[in-house]
């Protein structure tokens, strides 16, 4: 984890309602706690439509812009294929990229007018060879009994992506920003997700 | 001290409260919305409201100004043009108690209906301007503006855009402190906020002598800020255009303005000497650019290579200073050959069958700002012009007095109840009093929608969920004089179609009111409780992939390929699908389905 006293660009996408924000306000919260400076960008507005939505959350020394710059994106985690594939550009040869199993049919797609592109995880391994994982974070909660936690689940495998992190500062991060009554599903979908990577 | 990570909105929150504000008021809209709300559930010493709009809303917090109590007013860049005929002359009275103006740009309109660049209304208005970069600064500068205002006499605006605004950092957290300007009002100072002709000659000196002293304030202000690095480049830049480049060029020496206008002409000119070539980056217009060129100086830089339009980026700033030399990263996957995805209308949303009804009228809709709005993009397509709240009513009736009778049934104006109250009012008021024969329909959602359900004056609840009065749009058509007053169901297609076109026949302003459809998000107002069924399912035996049910644009319906036929021998290219944890069950596709191929299905 930055090692050489670099920001760390870490870029989120998926669809308005999949919970991505969770998502950043843990990653957050962790990094600040452990004493860096941090910086997260996204866009509201009407997402909440449906639309696709991104978050770029950067750690380190000190941060200056809030926006990551075009191709260098050290970590992508992608809540759904075609949005992880949008970004593909954004990241640097040597990124590391974690993408939910999920297709969400955008308007183009559900009129029949144009394919979904089905080929994300061929595309991220032709370019990124061991570095893109996969994770069916839908599937793992369900198992859970409650879909909704996904989002969780993919914080939990991503967190493999920072072995310096501790367990504790994970969990310690989600309860903070979660209900009470939440704890217990969520804490479990962290581990679901941190086992199955 | 504490240190948290702050939105950029909600540090401006957090900065009223240690500022001591006593009152807030707001219009919501896309990036400034979560400020006031942020007050209202944070901040109890604070009075906050959702004022009916940005004009309201500037006035209240005048008031409470005038009356010695640190205000603010905050909104999006739109709400200044709505709030500029106050703001204009409380340049001239000034205030008491501190008054803050908070506008939020949108650079790249994420969400809104135009570009502006709001340093314009300093410059413009003669009042003084700060410009945060990051959520600490967000907080500061608002405390600071305080400050500033009690001590110049003046309104202060504090701009910020959607990377400040929307952007999280760390701010460490202060107490309060209250003001220590007494409240109370004095007649005796009549002759500073009454601004006829004579007391306004009075006071138009006494702003060209503020903004001087503002200028030499500017000068020595610590937000006003010089790095010296190598001075072989030196920067002029504020905001998140100086944090981009500041990433980009670190080596290079800055000058970064926390206070845009009045410009701090002897630190900009001291800075200039100082560097071998100055370079001038900033976001939408050459606002800083023009200024310093006018004051002779040499830029070596400046909206030559940077763009005017969009929002600038790390890479769009290198990219436009280095030139040729910039390298982009490998294009892997061309964003172009991705299917886009559109925000849409949410299923079971009362929007899409009213839509719907109007296409299949061919009627021309005059449309507003909200949700709604979603109703141009295909395939519905069936709203034609957006151009700022209330436009469409008063669009509607001009349009109507340019075709005369050739126009009757094929226009209407379509309006939101939050932005019916904003801005709507006067154009059917005007259609009634000119004689008139347009058709103006209120969808009533209950709610301010699009921005994240802000409550208003016909949604029955306070900003604090207060139960209050609520606006009865009958009764206000009526008082406007008009006779022509219809209720429709939307979810009902027929029925809907049926009344809209008896009303834009008709030689008479009429006023068409949506009933008991609240938005698909406004839990309280349970919306899924109307519908008789939770969910529709596809009946494959009947249908025959004819399409008809996509038209609706809605996001639980999709197309799946595959030939086939119906029970009874129809041959079909493929089948559409209802997805199961989308379909609320609204029966809009039901009506629209010539086959019966849409049934109640199983959650």
């Amino acid at each position: 984890m930055n090692k050489n006293g670099k920001t760390t660009n870490i870029f989120l996408s998926g669809v308005g309602g999949q919970g991505t924000i969770l998502a950043s306000n843990i990653l957050a919260e962790i990094f600040l706690k452990a004493g860096y400076d941090v910086k997260k960008a996204e866009v509201h507005g009407m997402a909440q439509r449906g639309g696709d939505v991104t978050t770029h959350f950067r750690f380190g020394k000190k941060v200056y812009s809030p926006l990551i710059k075009y191709g260098d994106v050290d970590f992508l985690l992608s809540f759904e294929e075609l949005e992880a594939l949008r970004y593909i550009n954004w990241v640097k040869p040597e990124g590391k990229i974690l993408i939910n199993r999920q297709q969400i049919f955008p308007p183009a797609v559900s009129l029949g007018n144009m394919a979904y592109p089905g080929d994300a995880e061929k595309t991220f391994k032709k370019y990124f060879k061991d570095n893109i994982r996969m994770i069916d974070g839908q599937g793992v909660a369900k198992q859970l009994g409650n879909a909704q936690a996904a989002n969780v689940v993919l914080v939990g495998a991503f967190s493999n992506f920072f072995p310096d992190v501790k367990e504790t500062a994970w969990i310690d991060a989600i309860k903070g920003l979660l209900a009470p009554k939440l704890h217990d599903l969520n804490v479990k979908a962290f581990y679901e997700g941190r086992k199955a990577l | 001290m504490k240190r948290e990570i702050m939105q950029g909105n909600a540090a401006i929150a957090r900065g009223a409260w240690e500022a001591g504000v006593k009152v807030a008021a707001a219009y919501p809209g896309t990036p400034s919305s979560e400020i006031l709300q942020d007050i209202a559930d944070n901040y109890p010493e604070i009075y906050a409201e959702w004022s009916p709009n940005e004009m309201v809303a500037m006035q209240v917090a005048s008031g409470a100004a005038i009356a010695g109590a640190r205000s603010m007013v905050s909104m999006k860049h739109v709400g200044m043009n709505v709030a500029a005929d106050a703001f204009m002359t409380l340049s001239y009275t000034g205030i008491k108690g501190g008054m803050v103006i908070i506008v939020a740009d949108d650079p790249n309109v994420h969400s809104s209906q135009n570009e502006q660049d709001s340093r314009n209304w300093a410059r413009f208005g003669k009042a003084p301007m700060l410009e945060p970069a990051d959520a600490q600064e967000c907080k500061d500068f608002t405390k600071i503006a305080f400050d500033i205002s009690e001590q110049f006499d003046t309104p202060v605006f504090l701009r910020t855009e959607t990377r400040v605004a929307h952007a999280d950092s760390p701010v460490t957290l202060e107490d309060r402190a209250e003001s220590k300007i007494a409240l109370g009002l004095d007649p005796k100072e009549a002759a500073k906020y009454v601004m006829v002709p004579i007391n306004v000659r009075a006071r138009r000196k006494v702003v060209e002598e503020k903004m001087k002293k503002l200028e030499e304030y500017a000068n020595t202000f610590k937000y006003n800020v010089v790095e010296m690095n190598d001075p072989s480049v030196g920067v002029i830049a504020s905001s998140a255009a100086y944090l981009y480049t500041k990433e980009v060029f670190p080596e290079w020496s800055y000058l970064k303005l926390g206070m845009v206008w009045p410009l701090p002409k002897k630190l900009i000119a001291d800075f200039a000497k100082k560097v071998k070539k100055l370079v001038i980056v900033e976001e939408l217009d050459p606002f800083f650019e023009t200024e310093i060129r006018a004051m002779g100086i040499k830029v070596w830089h400046g909206k030559d290579v940077i763009p005017t339009m969009y929002e600038l980026s790390p890479e769009i700033v290198e990219a436009s200073l280095k030139g040729k030399k910039y390298k982009a990263p490998k294009i892997k996957v061309k964003p172009e050959d991705l299917p886009r995805r559109p925000p849409n209308l949410c299923a079971g949303c009362s929007h899409r069958p009213l839509f719907y009804a109007l296409k299949k009228l061919g009627t021309f809709v005059f449309g507003d700002i909200g949700c709604y709005t979603l109703a141009f993009a295909p395939p519905l397509q069936a709203l034609h012009t957006t151009v700022c709240m209330g436009a469409g009513g008063g669009q509607a009736h001009g349009a109507m007095k340019a075709l005369g009778k050739e126009g009757l049934g094929k226009v209407c104006a379509v309006l939101g109840d939050s932005t019916f109250l904003h801005s709507g009012l006067a154009p059917l008021m005007n259609a009634v009093y000119n004689k008139g024969n347009s058709t103006t329909i209120v969808l009533d959602n209950r709610i301010t929608g699009m921005t994240g359900h802000q409550e208003h004056a016909g949604s029955g609840f306070t900003v604090r969920q207060e139960p209050t009065n609520m606006v009865d749009y009958e009764e206000i058509g009526k008082a406007l004089g008009v006779k022509s007053i219809r209720k429709i169901d939307p979810y009902d297609i027929k029925g809907t179609m049926e009344i809209l076109k008896e009303e834009m026949a008709k030689d008479e302003p009429s006023l068409i009111l949506c009933k008991d459809s609240p938005c698909m998000l406004l839990r309280r107002a349970k919306p899924l409780e109307k519908f008789k069924n939770p969910v529709y399912t596809i009946d494959r035996d009947k249908c025959r992939g004819c399409k008809l049910c996509l038209e609706i644009n809605c996001p639980a319906i999709s197309w799946r390929e595959g030939a086939g036929q119906t029970a009874d021998g129809h041959k079909r290219k493929g089948t559409v699908y209802i997805n199961p944890d989308q379909c609320v069950g609204c029966e809009v596709c039901v009506q629209i389905c010539k086959y019966d191929a849409i049934v109640p299905g199983k959650k």
